[in-house]
């Protein structure tokens, strides 16, 4: 154990070179591209807001549903079958037939090739379920057919967040999926992310519609709040335009009312549409309508043809930015609720960095001091290989731009405290050998060998627990493993190599020397 | 050397009577779960004035229907903490930095702010008991192919001593149970297996060599040959420890003390529970040399 070839010693001795090199490169800066990589600091450290926000699917479920019912009714009209007493309940649709039609409409909804109700072949399964209760058909999405849904509503809800997110101009945002309802979003350096979340609190699904007086509105008609809660107004629920057709939307200052407005450009359908409705409803009111408030009712005087208009509603500058930049960057298919909000404000942030290292130089100092006072010469050679352990840590952190946060300093520290164990087995157990064999070089080699079972269960035990939390845990606590992990990497690395190839030397030169250890 | 086998049965005892203590106090007392659990609203402000105290902002926030609010000072006189359980208001964080503006002027920064959703809350306290479960799992299916049943059951007790009686102690001083507090048992279960199968190895090592000595006398040689080493060990993990409970700031001070406490446990375990057992279970060579045979 105690022998060296020439060319591992250049081996070791550059790979810690190496280490020192890149350790050092999170304080010195590099011009040199390769090298130009630092460790990440966790939000916990450099300030920054995480934020878990959660989809509603409900209303795009039941939207879904709602317009199955449509196609499902026309679908079997053309086939002359009548379909009675349908309805929405619960997300489940309910619906009767004559019995002698009963096996056609299961087997419409169970063939594979069905145009009413698609199979996804990969997973087995329809988009929706079928099954017969009390005489009643009830249909609702099947697993499978939830999940698609859920997916897909996932990735339009991502990238509309990013795009809020993207027009605030954020630092570095984090924004991810997280299951297939949940999307997590992290921006460093922000400290109160009251705008963000209310940008993200809103869905901005924009319509406009016709103010009506009758509810008999061909198409339905609903009774709406203003967006000041002072009023309310009938709505029809034909809709003019939507949200959809809006090319870009701006906040300005009206030059004549002095009024802060929001003005917007339309697609060519869009100001197709918006002409005709401007042109046969002159004198009506259109309502604007944002999440189911009514923003203004304007009264059309003439008929707008270009393409653009401008909404107002007693907007303040904030306001209005706010409004133009949700209606630019789109609708979410549904609403986002916050689920889970951590802040950290950039001064705690750096009182923990400077608590940490504080914490870190001490534990190290009286480890150090610990270790050197027990073992003298020893002593030193496992300072020394703590200090190389500590800047290899340091270094992969580096290498691979891992995210370091406050656990992940006590990560660090605590790998102080525990990677002399290895080394303290290995002493000890050389002083038994040296009890029975006068041979320095036979005792310390007899003593790496007999150590060393003992040293990898030792490792295991501790590197199976980190990898349980960096699996298991969230944020802070996964950089907590990671440093816990590596640690143990590093520390087995520094004592087999560089600790003992220090040893070694040591004790080839003073082999004759009684009581060496 | 030191007769630890002669306080074998009366460290047992102990033992008992702490695991048991711990576990009426888990079940009566209960922990005190801090909002990643049990879901909520933590805020941490610091402020410019010396003359807000908690009872004035109790009083302020008592006003706001926010319904059990707790608010401490943390680490010094300046910092608060404060926590109320979940309320559906979403903006009550705004709401609260207006109130406290209005009637303390614009003294605080808001150093932290967490909200955590009952259902987020849930599923941290769900993942959190399976990644200790699924530890546990692991460290036993390893202590089982590395050792002899004897020595799992050892090991297995010792490891479920030190996790029961650091959680009772947490549940007795009433501190708050965290995720960081979940991160700190799982380290103390690789800690206390670790410091457990050092000594385990010098008692199946003992045991091959020698075939006259009995095991209570055997186990008592093994840990004392291996004492400096648990000693040393122990020392400089709890210096690292210490140095984070006194320099590492507020947030670390949880974590570190179950450490502490984890241990410390987890060095008696080692000695006073891991090894009676073996005496218990009357291990002799033919134990560790009959596993051999079969392999």
């Amino acid at each position: 154990m105690l022998y060296f070839s020439k060319f591992r010693i250049i081996f070791i001795i550059s790979i810690s070179l190496l280490f020192i090199f890149i350790a050092s490169s999170n304080i010195l800066k590099f011009s040199n591209s390769l090298l130009n990589k630092k460790i990440n600091l966790g939000l916990d450290l450099q300030g920054g807001s995480y934020l878990l926000l959660e989809i509603d699917n409900t209303p795009v479920i039941e939207q879904k549903l709602q317009n199955f019912t449509i196609s499902l009714r026309n679908y079997f009209k053309d086939k002359n079958i009548r379909i009675n007493n349908i309805k929405l309940d619960n997300q489940k649709i309910l619906f009767s037939t004559d019995q002698k039609n009963k096996q056609f409409i299961l087997e419409t909804f169970t063939d594979e090739e069905s145009e009413l109700n698609p199979y996804y072949p990969r997973f087995k399964s329809h988009q929706l379920e079928i099954f017969e209760e009390n005489n009643f058909f009830i249909v609702n999405y099947s697993r499978q057919g939830l999940i698609e849904l859920k997916t897909s509503s996932q990735d339009q809800a991502l990238e509309i967040v990013r795009r809020r997110i993207d027009e605030i101009g954020t630092n570095e945002p984090n924004i991810l999926k997280r299951g297939n309802d949940r999307i997590l979003v992290e921006l460093p350096g922000l400290d109160d992310p009251m705008r963000i979340k209310s940008l993200l609190g809103k869905t901005a699904n924009l319509t406009f519609r016709f103010v009506t007086n009758n509810a008999e509105d061909s198409f339905g008609a609903e009774k709406l709040e203003y967006e000041d809660e002072s009023e309310e107004a009938m709505v029809s629920k034909r809709i003019i335009l939507s949200g959809e057709n809006l090319l870009d939307a701006q906040p300005r200052m009206d030059s004549e009312t002095n009024e802060t407005v929001v003005t917007f450009t339309l697609d060519r359908v869009g100001a197709k549409r918006f002409g005709k409705a401007t042109s046969t409803g002159i004198g009506k009111q259109l309502a604007i309508v944002l999440d189911g408030k009514i923003i203004s009712a304007p009264v059309i005087r003439d008929t707008i043809a270009s393409g653009s208009g401008q909404i107002s509603g007693g907007f303040t500058f904030q306001s209005a930015t706010d409004l133009a930049l949700l209606l630019r960057s789109g609708a979410l298919p549904a609403p986002l609720n916050i689920i889970e909000e951590r802040t950290v404000g950039p001064d705690l942030g750096q009182d923990s960095i400077n608590a940490g290292l504080i914490a870190l130089i001490i534990g190290f100092f009286l480890v150090i001091l610990f270790i050197f006072v027990k073992y003298k010469i020893f002593g030193l050679i496992t300072n020394l290989a703590l200090i190389l352990n500590l800047l290899f840590l340091v270094g992969i952190l580096t290498i691979f731009e891992a995210t370091l946060t406050l656990p992940g300093i006590a990560g660090i520290i605590l790998t102080v405290g525990m990677a002399v164990d290895a080394n303290v087995l290995i002493f000890e157990r050389i002083k038994e050998e040296l009890k029975s064999e006068r041979n320095n070089l036979i005792a310390f080699d007899s003593g790496y060998t007999k150590s060393r079972t003992a040293i990898l269960d030792a490792n295991i035990t501790t590197l199976l627990a980190a990898i349980i939390l960096f699996f298991m845990g969230s944020g802070p606590i996964k950089g907590f493993s990671l440093t816990l992990g590596i640690g143990i990497f590093t520390t087995l690395f520094s004592v087999y190599f560089i600790a003992r190839l220090l040893t070694a030397l040591y004790v080839s030169k003073n082999k004759e020397k009684g009581n060496l250890i | 050397m030191i007769a630890f086998n002669k306080y074998y049965n009366r460290f047992n005892i102990l033992s008992i009577s702490l695991v048991t203590i711990s576990l009426l106090l888990l079940i009566f007392k209960g922990l005190n779960f801090g909002i990643d659990f049990k879901g909520g609203t933590l805020i941490e402000l610091r402020s410019n004035d010396q003359k807000i105290t908690t009872s004035s902002l109790r009083d302020n926030l008592s006003q706001m229907n926010l319904g059990d609010v707790s608010v401490k000072n943390f680490g010094n006189k300046t910092d608060f903490l404060i926590k109320f359980e979940n309320n559906s208001n979403k903006n009550v964080i705004e709401e609260i930095k207006l109130s406290l503006d209005k009637s303390f002027g614009n003294n605080f920064s808001f150093r932290r702010v967490e909200k955590v959703g009952p259902k987020v809350s849930s599923e941290l306290l769900k993942s959190g008991v399976i990644a200790i479960s699924v530890a546990l799992t692991l460290m036993l299916i390893y202590i089982w192919i590395r050792f002899e049943w004897q020595f799992s059951l050892g090991a297995i007790l010792a490891l479920f001593h030190d996790v029961i009686v650091t959680l009772g102690l947490f549940s007795l001083l009433g501190l708050e149970i965290n995720l960081s507090i979940v991160a700190a048992v799982l380290t103390i279960v690789g800690y206390s297996m670790n410091d457990t199968v050092v000594i385990y190895d010098r008692v199946r090592e003992n045991l091959r060599k020698y075939s006259d000595i009995k095991i209570f006398e055997l186990t008592n040689t093994s840990i004392n040959e291996t004492l400096s080493r648990t000693l040393i060990t122990s020392i400089t993990t709890l210096l690292a420890l210490l140095s984070i409970f006194f320099f590492g700031g507020e947030i670390l001070k949880g974590f570190s003390l179950a450490m502490i406490f984890g241990v410390i446990f987890g060095t008696y375990s080692s000695i006073y529970i891991a090894n009676p057992i073996l005496v218990r279970l009357n291990v002799s060579q033919k134990t560790v040399l009959r596993e051999e045979s079969k392999n």
